[in-house]
């Protein structure tokens, strides 16, 4: 299969929905003319010009707010925030307003509405544009919540947000832009919400990671596997829907579960994976659930300290070999 | 092609004091200097992060700050080392910073985009844009509850000036005839958005008319007019007749960051705005006038560079932030920080 970037699948899945469907759009900070900052969205302004690709004001609020206008009255708008960490700025709209538009109306309002958000410490960007926000969404109902690891995933699953009827968080790691790997060229290639994806199998112990964790997560499969320990590594894809189904098939099997983000460890998707687990999977589990993650500071300037804040693969094959102390 | 206004009107010195000019001779070549070694840094050697130029905009923080007094506040931007060196933050502890030492001014912490030292009233470079014109209200608030007799200056961009934070900051500071100065630096661009293009009333000025405050345009590539007027505006907050909205005209020389190469503007663009130099215009003004030599300018501009040298051997020569060195920065109880 050809292989593309993530950026290059974000990019194609944007074209091929605004090609067959008029009603699809992007608007966004420096989106048009620049191209994106992170150039996800470059030359599309000349393929379709200043109505469908627009360069907005530095106004979060307008942003999402006018995407939920625009969506309730049949467009289906792609909204674009820098960083993640700029979702705050709209955060009224976003969980009073967007969240809640479909409910609050008896199910009058449609919110076809994607706000693709990107995620992640780049490197020394500190601590206003290093940030996973995903469990900060995770406590609103009405919201998806979708963050793609790998290229194919990153087309199938930005397909399946526009497409869909409900608004959803698109988070894009930084980090990931560059990663290549086959996607498929099928416009009608999508990848449905509420399906992990199990990426590797083994049989003694379950990684689940969350978008540039699952990448981290094979890495310590290669080096556990040298060790004699079988990960079976799951990428979790969306954490709205969550797909307990295949968690707890794949923790039944192993019967010991790491889980791997690098949003903060309090509260972070893991909080809300392992208490699902400890809720429905108690009975299959050896082991305690452990969660690698980001620990609970502020994402630093200093390298020094950004190495020693993010979760990285040593821990997640530290945490693993913790499950069996006597072997070597 | 934005065009700077008009013809290069000469630099008007009349009534200022030969002293005041050259500390802002001097002040600016600093912020000018710093930057330009960075670039030369971030070129040669491996540099965290990123860095925001202000190049071509210094006579906007050095005109503004030399009206306040040493106690007064100000709040800045991701673009805000000219902000700091205006008042008067070390250089030294900057250079540490941007290379994540302890010395430096947020001990490794903040970074280039976070700036800040209490102790000169810098209240701290925010990278959320928009973020730092209400706590400037905020600081103006306390200095009228406190009698302080103190004024704030927000400095923000002509990309921030579309946010809500500053239409709410705008209203409320008003209302309560804070002892704020809205200094909106128009730099023409927010990154690749013209102010043609990201504001529907593009005299930035005008929008002070909302809120009954004053607005004023200067041409921010004079630091003696800003300077005048940013007196004015300091006069008027700390008489207690609220805030004034200063639209300084300026122009962005190098690219948004680090690097960026601005293919959104044509070259030529920004060769014309070099004209209009900051420095080179006050210093032009300082020899016609006689009130300095060459040879005088030349110790500046030697002195200048000597403190770079020293505040990147200060900052070579300073400690990596370690980790427990997180411990005290996070909240007041500490042990929350590695749970
Ligand atoms: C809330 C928010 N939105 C977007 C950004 C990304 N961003 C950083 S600087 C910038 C442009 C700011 O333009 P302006 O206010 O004119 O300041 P300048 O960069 O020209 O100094 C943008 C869009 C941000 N940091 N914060
Ligand atoms: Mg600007």
């Amino acid at each position: 299969m050809r292989e593309i970037s993530y950026s290059e699948a974000i990019r194609e899945a944007m074209c091929e929905e605004m090609r067959r469907d008029p009603t699809v759009f992007l608007m966004g900070e420096d989106v048009g003319v620049f191209g994106g900052v992170w150039g996800v969205s470059h030359d599309m302004l000349a393929e379709f010009g200043e109505e469908r690709v627009r360069d907005t004001p530095i106004s979060e609020i307008a942003i999402i707010g006018a995407g939920l206008g625009a969506a309730m009255m049949g467009m289906r708008p792609i909204a674009e925030i820098m960083f993640g960490d700029f979702l705050m700025c709209a955060g009224d709209q976003i969980v009073n307003q967007v969240a809640k538009a479909r409910f609050m109306s008896g199910g009058k309002a449609q919110v076809p509405l994607t706000i693709r958000v990107t995620t992640g410490a780049p490197g020394s960007a500190a601590a206003q544009h290093s940030q996973s926000p995903e469990s900060w969404f995770m406590n609103i109902p009405g919201l998806k919540i979708v963050v793609p690891a790998t290229p194919a995933d990153a087309k199938g699953l930005l397909k399946t947000a526009i497409r869909g009827e409900d608004p959803v968080i698109f988070l894009e790691h930084k980090m990931l832009y560059g990663e290549v790997g086959p996607v498929p060229e099928d416009e009608n290639f999508v990848v449905p919400f509420g399906q992990a994806n199990i990426i590797r199998e083994g049989k003694d112990v379950t990684i689940v990671g969350v978008s540039i964790m699952v990448k981290k997560a094979l890495q310590a499969a290669d080096v556990l596997a040298k060790e004699g320990i079988e990960a079976e590594v799951i990428d979790v894809r969306t954490l709205v829907p969550l797909d307990r189904e295949t968690l707890i098939r794949s923790v039944a099997k192993t019967n010991h579960v790491i889980i791997a983000h690098e949003a903060h460890k309090r509260a972070g998707p893991g909080a809300e994976i392992a208490a699902m687990l400890a809720e429905d999977a108690v009975e299959y589990l050896d082991g305690p659930i452990v969660r690698v993650a980001a620990k609970n500071v502020p994402l630093p300037y200093s390298p020094v300290l950004e190495n020693y804040v993010l979760p990285n693969v040593n821990d997640i094959v530290e945490a693993a070999k913790s499950f069996w102390p006597g072997k070597a | 092609m934005i065009s700077p206004p008009e013809t290069i009107p000469p630099i008007d010195i009349g009534g200022l004091h030969r002293d005041l000019l050259l500390e802002m001779y001097y002040r600016m070549l600093l912020a000018r200097e710093f930057e330009e070694k960075l670039y030369y840094l971030f070129l040669t050697r491996p540099m965290p992060g990123t860095m925001h130029q202000a190049t071509g905009q210094e006579a906007v923080a050095v005109g503004v700050v030399s009206a306040l007094q040493p106690g007064d506040y100000i709040t800045s931007t991701h673009r805000g080392h000219a902000h700091c060196i205006a008042k008067g933050v070390p250089v030294n502890e900057m250079m540490a910073e941007m290379f994540a030492k302890r010395t430096g001014s947020c001990h490794g912490m903040g970074g280039s985009m976070h700036l800040c030292d209490f102790s000169r009233g810098m209240l701290g470079a925010f990278a959320i844009v928009g973020a730092g014109i209400p706590i400037a209200v905020g600081a103006a608030l306390s200095a009228y509850v406190q009698r302080s007799g103190k004024v704030a200056v927000a400095f923000f961009g002509d990309g921030a000036i579309n946010k809500g934070a500053f239409h709410e900051a705008a209203n409320m500071a008003t209302l309560w005839k804070l002892p704020v100065i809205f200094v909106c630096e128009n730099n023409q661009y927010a990154l690749s958005m013209t102010v043609e293009r990201s504001s529907a009333v593009t005299n930035l000025a005008s929008r002070a008319v909302a809120y009954g405050m004053p607005g004023i345009q200067v041409d921010g590539n004079d630091v003696t007019a800003v300077y005048r007027s940013a007196l004015n505006a300091v006069e008027r907050a700390r008489s207690g007749q609220g805030p004034t909205l200063l639209e300084c005209i300026t122009y962005r020389i190098r690219g948004h960051a680090r690097f960026e190469s601005s293919h959104y503007r044509p070259a030529e663009e920004v060769e014309t705005w070099k004209k209009t130099d900051p420095i080179q215009r006050l210093r032009q003004a300082l020899i016609e006038n006689q009130l300095t030599s060459e040879a005088e300018l030349a110790s500046i501009e030697d002195r200048v560079e000597e403190e770079m040298e020293q505040a990147v051997a200060f900052a070579e020569q300073s400690e990596d932030v370690q980790p427990d060195d997180y411990l005290p920065y996070i909240t007041m109880e500490i042990n929350h920080a590695t749970t």
